[in-house]
């Protein structure tokens, strides 16, 4: 699950890591920070796992208010 | 004969989440108040015969995932969800305060300050309200002085939520000057529709003794144990 905050936010993190970038010498328009959250989950129905994983996100793992998140499946293991 | 001698004490309960630090302090300033405190461990189901309920400062969780995001799933929440929904008295203060949002008894969500930086001075807030079971003892308008001590107390509502705040009164302390964590409006506290629940910034309980610069914090606080005690005499009347 990628967290991030929502656009049109101010994320203060994202500057403060844009501002030490363009120190560095690169060549950055913006910088946003985010989270990733790795869940390992039993093999199941794909389309049900992925159900589950909406209702984490909205439920805990990112507010709706200041963030949005995206979903990203892996592959069996 | 002094009637205050044998009434009985308003029971303020003060939760205790894995991180909190300031429950002992919030428990020293509400006995010097006049209430009886009463601890209670997050991980307890039930409040017992308590008119308010102080959700204190501190890192519940290590703040982790997002400030107060994981404290609101404890059991005792569902206690405090009910008090609330009775019309009991819950405060919430900085952490506290953050947690109430996360568990939806308060609109909006705290952030990151702007500066990055973890603010602890004492500040300037104005009281918008007066009418509410925390503010009784303040006058509107008048300006309290309280310590902030937070990384994350920027207060954020969207466009329409701040309109509707505002539209209802429902920001009851606003920062003077420049807010220290740049909070939408300079908002430093809100309260609920029904006026029973507040959550604010800034920490009261820091702020009940002279002997460390200001005693503000009592007119919330005390305001708080006067509420109490209204609802416990008119509970026992019934």
């Amino acid at each position: 699950m990628l967290v991030r905050p929502k656009p049109g936010i101010l994320d203060p993190q994202g500057e403060a890591v844009l501002g030490s970038l363009r120190q560095l010498g690169f060549a950055v328009d913006d910088a946003r920070v985010g989270r990733v959250v790795d869940l390992e989950l039993g093999n199941g129905d794909r389309e049900h796992v992925r159900a589950e994983l909406e209702r984490m996100c909205k439920q805990l793992l990112a507010n709706p208010l200041i963030e949005s998140y995206e979903i990203e499946l892996g592959g069996d293991t | 004969m002094s009637a205050t001698a044998h009434e009985p004490k308003p029971r303020v309960a003060v939760v205790t989440f894995p991180g909190s630090n300031d429950d002992g302090d919030a428990v020293l300033a509400l006995a010097g108040l006049g209430a009886e405190p009463v601890p209670v461990w997050h991980a307890e189901r039930e409040l017992r015969d308590v008119q308010a309920v102080v959700l204190p400062g501190g890192f519940s969780y290590g703040d982790y995932l997002r400030a107060g995001a994981l404290a609101r799933l404890a059991q005792v929440m569902e206690s405090v969800r009910e008090l609330a929904a009775d019309g009991g008295l819950v405060l919430g203060i900085c952490n506290g305060f953050q947690i109430l949002c996360e568990a939806g008894l308060l609109p909006g969500a705290l952030r990151a300050n702007h500066s990055l930086s973890f603010v602890c001075r004492d500040v300037a807030v104005r009281v918008e309200r007066a009418d509410t079971p925390f503010t009784r003892r303040c006058r509107e308008g008048q300006s309290l002085r309280i310590p902030v001590k937070h990384g994350e107390g920027c207060f954020f509502a969207d466009a329409e939520l701040l309109a509707e705040l505002e539209a209802s009164s429902r920001v009851v302390l606003r920062y003077e000057g420049e807010s220290p964590n740049g909070s939408v409006a300079g908002i430093a506290g809100i309260a609920n529709t029904d006026g029973n629940v507040m959550g604010l910034m800034p920490h009261p309980e820091h702020a009940v003794d002279p002997l460390v610069g200001s005693t503000d914090g009592a007119l919330i606080l005390g305001s708080l144990v006067d509420a109490a005690r209204e609802s416990l005499a008119e509970h026992a009347a019934v």
